[in-house]
């Protein structure tokens, strides 16, 4: 448990020092959002209504942006090597680096919704929902993307890999993360049944990340 | 505690290292792997950590902890030094004492061993090459390991260094550790030579 809670520390330390990832992720979401409504012009409906899909966008792309670095960085320097060879399950260490850079770079995203939910118009109840379905699904994207960014590891410079990768799994997690927030919002659909299913997926996704991510870092290592 | 290679045979990317392969240690031993560049001294070393799968032949450990393998025993020193540069020394060495289950202790004191105490706070991105190589060697110090497994472990030292090395080594070998190291000039301390390769 202390070689858990050690790796989850140091990862998020180093997410937050100069030059971490978690600053960078945290900037692009806040971009893309900002610049969204002069992209569009000031329709202030039409801002309300595509809110919940551009920031559902704009969080998948600032995860997967920092998602590359998940294990290349310990690949590099070598740290990658000892954790493998550790009393710590590679399992338990990679859900434990997932946890870590959500905590860096996933919560933060979740916390600023509110502010740019402000600029896309969004009302209380509809930003509460975005808030609420970012909560659930943004671990679904870190622990799918983890297994992207293991396998890039054996591939240098493999971050449009990644992308090519992970994008695919995160599709569903993206339908019903936005189905659910303009459920809350627009009706007719009720919120519980596309929200329970990305509960599910998320659910899914911590029980096989890990494990797909440690066998092909197994895989990978050489 | 006796480490045994038989018959060891690697293969890296399709071509043959070396194989046919025969190795021996014992507890308060030192096997010092030489060969050229390319031979495979590293190689051994990955398979001996479970870091690489031999592709034929076995590698045994008699008398160790039955629970664990080989890896889960040792101490890896590889080329890359496994430290953060955006981390402190302290912060460096304490993460892999606490994640490899050493005992919780001042790391302070370890650092004195190596020469880094005067460089406790400093980020690891400010340290020189020599003085990383000596904040890895730390390592080997904050978490008991009996194998110790070097790549290389002199280069980037002083000739103190070197010599602090030695000491090191010696106090891990008077309490029955084994190392194997795989090095091209003299360790400082008593070694049974392995040459491996040789041959393309």
């Amino acid at each position: 448990m202390t070689a858990l809670a050690a790796l989850i520390r140091r990862d998020i330390r180093i997410a937050l020092r100069v030059g971490g990832g978690a600053l960078i992720g945290m900037l692009f979401f806040l971009s893309v959002i900002v610049l969204m409504p002069f992209a569009l012009g000031p329709d202030l409906p039409l801002l309300a209504r595509l809110g919940p899909a551009i920031l559902w966008l704009g969080a998948l792309l600032a995860s997967l942006l920092t998602l590359d670095r998940l294990f290349t960085a310990d690949h590099e320097d070598g740290s990658l090597d000892l954790i493998a060879m550790s009393r710590t399950p590679l399992e338990l260490s990679c859900a434990a680096k997932a946890l870590a850079h959500w905590l860096a770079a996933g919560v933060p995203l979740i916390v600023a919704t509110p502010v740019l939910g402000l600029l896309l118009n969004l009302d209380l109840t509809a930003t509460a929902a975005v808030a609420l379905t970012l909560l659930v699904g943004t671990p679904a994207l870190t622990f799918t993307g983890m297994i992207g960014a293991a396998l890039a590891v054996t591939l240098h410079r493999g971050g449009l890999l990644l992308a090519v990768l992970v994008l695919p799994l995160s599709v569903p997690i993206l339908i019903f993360g936005v189905a659910a927030s303009e459920a809350a919002i627009t009706g007719p659909l009720s919120f519980g049944a596309p929200f329970s299913i990305l509960c599910a997926v998320s659910l899914i996704s911590l029980v096989i990340g890990p494990f797909a991510a440690a066998a092909s870092l197994r895989q990978g290592l050489d | 505690m006796r480490l045994s290679g038989r018959d060891v045979r690697c293969v890296r990317g399709g071509r043959e290292v070396f194989s046919h392969l025969e190795f021996a240690a014992a507890s308060g031993e030192v096997l010092a792997v030489t060969g050229p560049n390319g031979s495979g001294k590293t190689s051994l070393l990955r398979l001996i950590a479970g870091l690489l799968v031999p592709s034929g032949g076995s590698i045994a450990l008699e008398g160790g902890d039955a629970e664990l393998t080989i890896g889960e025993q040792s101490h890896y020193l590889g080329h890359r030094d496994a430290l953060k540069p955006a981390l402190s020394v302290t912060e460096n060495l304490n993460f892999w004492r606490d994640f490899l289950g050493g005992v919780a202790s001042d790391v302070r004191d370890t650092l004195k061993l190596v020469g880094l105490d005067h460089a406790s706070h400093l980020p690891a991105a400010y340290l020189s090459a020599g003085q990383r190589r000596r904040l890895s060697l730390a390592r080997l110090l904050a978490v008991k390991r009996p194998i110790w497994l070097l790549d290389e472990p002199t280069a980037a030292l002083d000739a103190a260094g070197q010599a602090m090395f030695a000491g090191l080594m010696r106090d891990h070998l008077a309490s029955d550790g084994l190392i194997i190291a795989a090095t091209h000039g003299p360790l400082g301390v008593e070694a049974r030579e392995l040459m491996v390769g040789g041959g393309r």
